[in-house]
């Protein structure tokens, strides 16, 4: 099947910069801010915005990781898979603004894990959810605040998100 | 994995795999939820034959906090005391649909016969059987060398170059078979130092160096020393002249301690004979890792039960 690159390296760095606009804009600054990415693609992101939301407003990005699979409802229809480290910031999230950050939002499945396993670490005061590529198909009532594209597919094509980080290549493809 | 009956089967992928599992799952012994829900709904039988505190409390903490069911099952006081049969207890346990059998025989091998007889369907992990292995100890040992040697970046690593001496009571000890099958798989070089008599007959084969004088190996400066209990309740014949004449020659008391080197870490898989292989002071220092081993113990079979049950079917 051939690949259909949808988003290039300039619209990734629009869409991020803008969603960390977005985020500030909607928390009234920066304060009480925590970003937690997904692994793998979802915490490479988190960075990014962090750091953009570092250089409108300085130390505003903080910056974390929160892995899911021990809370996803598909653990027994796969092999297993190799859990992910979490990684809370010192401040911990009890009454913080959580921004979840994601590549793809798709079923929803993943954001009802990580909501499930925010949780368990400590009561936020709002969870919000950015995602970089926003493709429909929801399974559960979960919608994105921030999205950087929304991208309407048909449920056998496949997005590919590519991060230089960890692919070598910046890109959004759809296949 | 389907089962966990030695660490000859675990390639090194998966014991890498395994270790950094553990240390997600020590994170998680530090929230204030120490839960997942990942296990939910999964009923995991401790099935011990054989006396023990240590590891049937790690298993049953380990599967609780992922959040499995957990059924004790002792020898004592149930009816395998009036003659049942591993055959029966084991087609017993399958009809209440156990997912998971961690099993602690005295016979070598017993795990094994659960594993391929097709008496019972579930995965079954090794908590010690005879004098055979004890896989879980010697991860959770690995676990516990990486964390000395690495700390919060353990994660990917092996434990290649990393020279470890086994001392003590190697004949009967399954701690120290599956430790060396597992460090070996790691890259770490094992050295064994026991007297004649608690050597097996033949070491042919095994990943190891062998030799029998304690204070050549102390001032070999090894990363980890690594203490065997004497079992008592093992020594049905005359192995050494008297408990004296061991803790001077293979125990690693005050004198050894100090000349060690102040990296080194000293390790003991306990319940310690304090005087005999290990002095008091040897125990407590800084460079033990005895209670560590415990606590470590806990997120080893958390990672073990997770890749044992959460995966599907292969």
């Amino acid at each position: 099947m051939t690949a259909r690159t949808v988003l290039q390296q300039a619209d990734i760095a629009r869409a991020l910069t803008r969603i960390s606009h977005e985020i500030l804009e909607s928390n009234r600054g920066s304060s009480d801010l925590v970003l937690l990415g997904i692994p793998t693609r979802g915490v490479v992101l988190a960075r990014r915005i962090g750091a953009i939301l570092d250089s409108i407003e300085p130390g505003s990005g903080t910056v974390g990781a929160l892995d899911v699979t021990m809370y996803r409802d598909d653990l027994a229809q796969q092999p297993t898979r190799a859990p992910s480290p979490t990684d809370i910031p010192p401040g911990g999230i009890d009454g913080k603004t959580i921004v979840l950050v994601d590549d793809v939002l798709y079923s929803g499945r993943t954001i009802r894990a990580a909501l499930d396993a925010l949780s368990d670490l400590g009561r936020p005061r709002a969870v919000r959810l950015a995602a970089l590529v926003d493709r429909g198909h929801r399974e559960l009532p979960i919608r994105a605040d921030f999205v950087g594209k929304n991208l309407p597919s048909s449920a056998d094509e496949r997005i590919n998100v590519r991060l230089m980080e960890i692919d070598g290549v910046e890109e959004v493809s759809i296949q | 994995m389907r089962h966990l009956l030695s660490t000859m089967d675990v390639s090194r992928d998966l014991a890498i795999s395994l270790l950094d599992t553990a240390e997600d799952m020590a994170d998680v012994s530090t929230r204030e939820v120490k839960k997942l829900p990942t296990l939910r709904g999964k009923t995991v039988v401790n099935l011990f034959f054989e006396d023990s505190t240590r590891t049937r409390v790690s298993f049953e903490v380990a599967a609780k906090r992922l959040s499995a069911d957990v059924i004790n099952f002792a020898a004592k006081g149930s009816s395998v005391s009036k003659g049942e049969s591993l055959k029966d207890t084991a087609q017993t346990l399958a009809a209440m649909g156990a997912d998971a059998v961690v099993i602690r025989h005295s016979a070598s091998g017993a795990p094994r016969v659960l594993a391929d007889s097709g008496w019972i369907d579930a995965g079954i992990v090794n908590a010690g059987d005879g004098t055979h292995e004890h896989p879980t100890q010697a991860l959770l040992d690995a676990f516990t060398v990486r964390r000395n040697l690495h700390g919060s970046a353990s994660r990917g690593k092996a434990l290649d170059g990393v020279r470890v001496t086994i001392v003590g009571d190697i004949l009967h000890s399954r701690v120290a078979r599956s430790n060396v099958w597992l460090l070996d798989t790691l890259g770490a070089t094992v050295n064994l130092v026991a007297p004649a008599t608690l050597l097996p007959v033949s070491t042919v084969g095994w990943p190891v160096t062998v030799s029998y004088d304690l204070d050549e190996a102390v001032d070999a400066a090894p990363d980890v020393v690594m203490m065997l209990r004497i079992q008592s309740e093992r020594m049905n014949a005359a192995f050494f002249p008297n408990a004296r004449e061991y803790a001077r020659q293979w125990g690693l008391d005050d004198e050894r301690l100090a000349r060690l080197p102040a990296a080194s870490i000293v390790m003991h898989p306990g319940p310690m004979n304090r005087g005999l292989e290990i002095s008091s002071r040897a125990a407590d220092s800084a460079q033990s890792t005895v209670l560590e081993q415990v606590a470590n113990g806990v997120s080893i079979r958390m990672a073990v039960l997770y890749h044992l049950l959460a995966g599907a079917d292969s």
